[in-house]
């Protein structure tokens, strides 16, 4: 009988494929892994103690760092929460505005989820082409708040700006071209018999598992379990929508794949009835310079394109937010890792990791 | 949010012992003694009526006489919310982890432990899980001062 | 012996006039040398513009421009490459074993560029036309294992450990179904010399005869030189470059050098073995010859630029359990097929 050793191998915190700065210590048994823990930290910026000596105001351009590949959610659940504190009622174009933003978001976020899972598999085409599809989404939105990354486009009250004429179009023949990008997506991925075999019936987490991780977004509902703020607590105007939320069967990171896929034509669905509804006025409502929400706290959540996105701000009526907390669904679905790789090879550690979808920024706030 | 008021009332009436209901309205909250959170939130997460089976959120902030940890519960088959709060000393903070209850709050209490130094007693791994591990300070607490309790050399790493 | 045109006139010609000046023994030295030159020539050309070449296939199926500043089209872009390289610092791991690590890039060229000996670039135009070629080409490419071991061995690192360990696993179970599929055309031809193969695919080729085994080498020959889908060896996103991940600069060029030369070496044996080598219509041998290897390389960058990589046990799996099958079925038709023809002429 031979004798035979576990190594530990620190994956991270530069890596290729640990999406940032995550350090993964994984103690492997041959390329079997027997343990797979999630070191943080190494982005770690302290925007939660910065946000103590922030006005409300100038905390909206830390939460585009959060998540920064779908900064609109971020702006959205930062200023939804606020409103909410302060009660104060938004524009109807503005409401339809941030839906548009939001979903164009999730689209945009999602395409980045295939395009990193993709060359995760090695499968470079695969991401240049998520990466193309997304640069027309983010050419809208440099069209709307002239900026490709970091908005602060949502405001407390409405939105910053009102679209500029040629928005609109430049939309709609977006959305035209959508399910054809889409069909091309996945035709080179879904399609891939490679990329069936590698992620069908592999890295399960069922149902049970993924409530006692706390995981939230595509990864839960690739569980079959049916969360999403939209649908179960409506925020904004989502109720005037028709839009359904796929599911999982088996948990597998097929299903968290084929899950986020099937959310973009969703999303674009949701677009394309914002835009038919889009009704004329004001995007912006009377708020005050200097804002003091009254004394209070108060949790408000939406569903991001990682999970639910919540903020618990605690106000003390001074113009400072005396503690914002920001539970990032990166960071608590990485609580998935460990023991859903457990057993599995190193190859399938990366695939987790992609098809967990998380995000560094977000993780590390 | 009256449902929600109702479902404090109740709750409170059957446990006037280990809970109090704090604030007005619109926010009002169930506040637990901490020797009794494990119960109650036992209760709350097992009981036919309640089915609180998933923590949405775990956090703390410190009001500088106590330290008050929030819990954001969800039922995901009744469909309602719930914010329980409760509250410990300043000084030496201790709480009792939930995670027997929803193991899903490990990476949260942790982070309140980095963050915050709240001992969470029966947590399973309580370790920083964003600062480095050398990092002596909890930098959202109100007292911490900037650069206080970093490390010679301006960081160093992480050990483990 | 046949009509002799292309390449061969030419070595002729060179032959006659180092005649001249030197006796007779001599003609023989230096006109291997020659050849030695021109091969090492082919190879780096080769080299050159096969990265030139890969970019831009992948540029065209990534919708992308590709390298397009340094030189006309970018056509520069290998070279200045190559300058960047050479002028980069040579680093070497604290705890690496010394000698292994420099060796390894070197030995890995070795085999590459002894294939190259047995190619039939044109009638008549084998540097060493060895009545075991094929049989030569095997057994100087499955040398290949080593150097990477070694590689990874030597940098004392733990994902150039891992890299070198597949590596082994990989281009093992991977030869056999290769050597196996080959074993059909050598069975037709009955010789292992790679003239008489290529003379043999006169009227047909030996793709029509030989469909499985040319499938099956063409998948056997992506794993051995480590291309999607079977790159796990570098597996950039799970063990960041394998065996070369400490490598830097000119040592680092090596193994690219070596991966292409590779890549070049098993189209040139598929042309040779199932497309016909030199035949073909109204243009030269040679330049068909290179048309066809041309042919193989882009479908090679295709299936890279296209698919995911596998896992490692799905790797084994498809190696022992599907190729290696299918390899032997295809030696057992081809010899009850080969029975039939004889006893029906």
């Amino acid at each position: 009988m031979l004798k035979t050793e576990t190594y530990t191998l620190n994956m991270g915190p530069q890596h290729p494929s640990t999406h940032g700065v995550l350090q993964v210590v994984l103690e492997l048994d041959g390329e079997q892994v027997v343990e797979a823990i999630p070191h943080m930290g190494y982005l770690h910026r302290g925007i939660e103690k910065l946000a103590e000596s922030r006005t409300y105001v100038q905390f909206i351009p830390y939460t585009d760092r959060l998540d920064y590949v779908s900064s609109m959610g971020n702006n959205l659940g930062y200023c939804q929460t606020v409103e909410k504190l302060m009660g104060i009622e938004i524009p109807e174009r503005a409401e339809y505005l941030r839906i548009i933003m939001v979903e164009l978001n999730r689209i945009a976020s999602h395409l980045i989820f295939m395009g990193s899972l993709a060359i995760d598999l090695g499968a470079s085409t695969g991401m240049m082409f998520g990466f193309r599809d997304r640069e027309r989404i983010l050419d809208l939105f440099d069209m709307a708040c002239g900026a490709r990354m970091t908005y602060s486009y949502i405001r407390f009250g409405g939105v910053s700006a009102d679209l500029p004429p040629e928005f609109i179009p430049a939309l709609q023949c977006f959305l035209a071209d959508f399910p054809a990008m889409l069909e091309e997506n996945h035709g080179l991925l879904t399609g891939n018999e490679i990329l069936y075999n590698r992620l069908k019936n592999n890295a399960i987490i069922s149902g049970e598992k993924a409530m006692k991780f706390g995981l939230t977004g595509p990864s839960l509902r690739a569980s079959g379990i049916d969360y999403d703020l939209r649908k179960v607590e409506p925020y904004g105007i989502y109720d005037r929508f028709d839009f359904s939320v796929p599911l999982g069967q088996t948990g597998d990171s097929w299903d968290r794949y084929l899950v986020r896929m099937e959310e973009m034509r969703q999303s674009a669905s949701i677009i394309a009835q914002a835009v038919e509804q889009l009704p004329e006025g004001p995007v912006m409502a009377k708020v005050p310079k200097v804002l003091k929400p009254p004394v209070g706290d108060v949790y408000h959540s939406i569903e991001n394109p990682r999970g639910e996105l919540g903020y618990y701000i605690v106000s003390d009526g001074s113009p400072k937010p005396y503690r914002i907390h920001v539970r990032r669904p990166s960071f608590i679905n990485l609580q998935a890792l460990n023991e859903t790789c457990q057993g599995l090879l190193i190859a399938d550690v990366v695939a987790v990791l992609a098809t967990l979808d998380s995000l560094m920024g977000e993780v590390d706030c | 949010m009256s449902n929600n008021n109702e479902l404090l009332a109740e709750i409170q009436a059957q446990y006037s012992r280990e809970t109090q209901i704090i604030g007005e309205d619109k926010q009002q909250f169930l506040l637990v003694e901490p020797e009794y959170l494990l119960k109650i939130l036992g209760i709350l997460k097992n009981y036919e009526a309640y089915q609180f089976d998933m923590l949405r959120n775990l956090t703390a902030v410190d009001y500088l006489e106590y330290m008050e940890m929030v819990y954001h519960l969800y039922s995901l088959p009744l469909r309602h919310s719930i914010t329980i709060k409760a509250r410990c000393a300043a000084e030496n903070s201790q709480m009792p982890s939930v995670t027997s209850i929803w193991p899903s709050a490990n990476f949260q209490e942790r982070e309140v432990y980095d963050l915050l130094g709240i001992t969470f007693t029966g947590h399973p791994d309580l370790r920083r899980i964003l600062m480095p591990a050398e990092f002596t300070e909890h930098p959202l607490r109100k007292s911490f001062k900037a650069g206080a309790g970093q490390l010679p050399g301006g960081g160093g790493n992480h050990s483990c | 012996m046949q009509e002799v045109t292309g390449l061969y006139v030419i070595a002729e010609m060179l032959r006659d006039i180092l005649g001249h000046y030197l006796p007779a023994q001599y003609v023989d030295i230096s006109m291997s040398l020659i050849n030695i030159g021109v091969i090492f020539g082919i190879i780096s050309m080769t080299a050159v513009v096969l990265v030139y070449g890969e970019r831009k296939v992948s540029a065209f199926m990534q919708s992308r421009s590709g390298p397009n500043r340094v030189g006309p089209y970018g056509l520069l872009q290998t070279i200045a490459d190559m300058f960047k390289l050479m002028s980069k610092e040579d680093i070497m791991p604290a705890g690496a074993d010394k000698w292994m690590w420099i060796l390894a890039p070197m030995i890995l060229f070795i085999p590459a560029a002894a294939a190259y000996a047995v190619f039939p670039f044109d009638n008549q135009a084998v540097f060493a036309d060895l009545n075991i070629g094929i049989f030569y080409f095997i057994a100087v490419s499955s040398q290949a294992v080593l150097p990477f071991l070694m590689a990874g061995w030597a940098s004392n690192n733990k994902y150039a450990l891992i890299g070198g360990m597949r590596t082994v696993a990989q281009m093992l179970s991977y030869e056999v179904p290769m050597v196996l599929s080959i074993l059909g055309v050598v069975m037709m031809v009955g010789s292992m010399r790679m003239s008489d193969i290529v003379a043999a695919q006169q009227n047909v080729w030996f793709i029509v005869l030989q469909p499985i085994a040319f499938v099956v080498y063409v998948i056997t020959a992506t794993a051995e030189i480590n291309r999607a889908p079977f790159d796990l060896v570098e597996g950039e996103s799970e063990i960041v470059a394998g065996p070369f991940t400490e490598y830097t600069g000119m040592r680092f060029a090596l193994f690219f050098l070596a991966e292409y030369a590779n890549l070049f070496a098993v189209s040139a044996i598929a042309t040779t073995l199932f497309l016909g080598g030199w035949h073909g219509p109204w243009l030269p041998g040679w330049v068909w010859f290179f048309l066809k290897v041309a042919g193989m390389v882009f479908l090679f960058m295709w299936f890279r630029w296209t698919f995911p990589r596998l896992r490692i046990d799905q790797l084994m799996a498809l190696g022992w359990k599907v190729l290696l099958p299918l390899a032997l079925v295809n030696v057992v038709i081809t010899g009850v097929g080969m029975y039939i023809y004889q006893l029906l002429s």
